[in-house]
């Protein structure tokens, strides 16, 4: 999470204007339109408790215990490859509301990106809410047509040999990436392999790595 | 289902008012059946409050990178891989 | 507007995050729960956010344009009448 140096006022940043107590306006409207649906019998607000329940106990620990568990069962690791959906529910992991999940596995030949360009399309059940940036219009123009050079300013450098595949999520499939499993964790626990799976190597714009070894 | 894994294909380059998931960069392009999804709803309809149906099959086509994009600067092998619905793929050699 | 792949820029990506904020995790949470209930999909909810007027779109917030959307999307079928929730706020 670096902040750059210099300032960008690009017209794709976010723009809040500010009301009391350092609220957009937007806010207040949210809130009163929630009144309002409710009110009207639209929706009922214990169902809107439960979804704001589970939205905010989203983390990205529900796709590394996939990972994890596929990085030391290569039986599993078919099945969540065959259907990643049912391979979470296997783990008692709540897949959400997609039907279709799909994990994509990054090899010795194949690293995969994966991206939104039309909207923000993201597997949230598995990873929590997206980071602003792959929200951003630079990621979604970008990742496509210069991937490369997006992976580098994440700090992943890749070998022309290995094909960048970036996969664009243009429809209602949910694309999770299953990162290679770092050299040096032969003797991890399978928690402690998960601790390892960050939320944007399963995104594709970083790379687990061992663990530092502490110094006697 | 009319494709198949491994089957050649083109996006439709024709132009769409309203709402579709066919992004203008694949318009026109030549790629790969990958796999073959589910059936999902339209949303060509479906964002305009009928009921999506009959539902069409959606594929995940593979494109060369070089095939995509005039100047792609990475590296030979690299693809791109997108969600394509079966109305926007045509037969391809 | 909103298909972006492979459109110009330079533009890096700023790669701060915000935690969201309460009104935040509402407005997603009301469009999960207005699709559990049937009464819009994510479908409509893109293609609302699509329908924002150009300039509106870049300025926006992402969740400012969820609102675009739903209050565009809910008062087309009927669900809020035209300045409804305008008049709710008393402006």
């Amino acid at each position: 999470m670096s902040l750059h140096d210099h300032d960008h006022h690009e017209a794709d940043h976010d723009h809040e204007p500010l009301t009391n107590g350092g609220e957009p306006v937007a806010a207040a409207r949210v809130r009163a339109l929630e009144e309002l649906l409710v009110e009207k019998g639209v929706i009922g607000r214990e169902d809107v408790r439960q979804r704001i329940d589970w939205l905010i106990s989203r983390s990205p620990a529900d796709g590394a215990r996939l990972v994890a568990r596929s990085w030391v069962d290569s039986e599993f690791k078919q099945r969540l490859l065959a259907d990643a959906r049912a391979a979470a529910v296997e783990l008692d992991l709540n897949p959400g509301p997609s039907p279709v999940v799909v994990a994509l596995e990054n090899t010795e030949a194949v690293h995969h990106m994966v991206v939104c360009t039309l909207c923000s399309c993201y597997p949230k059940a598995l990873l929590g809410p997206p980071p602003d940036w792959y929200k951003s219009v630079p990621y979604r123009s970008r990742a496509v047509a210069d991937p490369r050079a997006v992976l580098a300013e994440f700090g992943v450098q890749l070998e022309d040999g290995v094909e960048v595949r970036v996969v664009d999520s243009t429809a209602d499939i949910r694309y999770l990436v299953i990162p290679r499993r770092p050299s040096g964790t032969e003797t991890l626990q399978e928690e402690e392999l998960a601790a390892l799976v960050t939320r944007d190597s399963m995104i594709g714009v970083a790379i687990p790595v061992a663990p530092t070894p502490v110094a006697a | 289902m009319r494709y198949r894994p491994g089957q050649k294909v083109r996006v439709a380059a024709r132009r769409h008012e309203g709402h579709h998931r066919t992004p203008a960069y694949l318009k026109g392009k030549h790629g790969t059946v990958k796999r073959v999804h589910a059936r999902f709803k339209n949303p060509e309809t479906h964002a305009y409050g009928l009921d999506g149906l009959p539902e069409q099959s959606l594929y995940l086509v593979s494109f060369e990178q070089q095939d995509v994009w005039r100047e792609y600067s990475g590296s030979a092998g690299d693809r791109l891989y997108a969600d394509v619905f079966e109305h926007w793929l045509e037969e391809a050699e | 507007m909103h298909d972006r792949g492979g459109w110009p820029t330079e533009a890096p990506i700023d790669r701060r995050e915000h935690e969201l904020a309460d009104w935040e995790v509402l407005m997603d949470s009301l469009v999960g729960t207005l699709g559990q209930s049937g009464v819009m999909n994510v479908d409509e909810l893109r293609r609302g956010i699509e329908s924002m007027p150009p300039a509106a779109y870049e300025t926006a917030s992402y969740y400012e344009r969820w609102l675009y959307a739903v209050e565009t999307i809910l008062t087309e079928k009927g669900v809020l009448a035209s300045g409804e929730l305008d008049a709710r706020l008393g402006t």
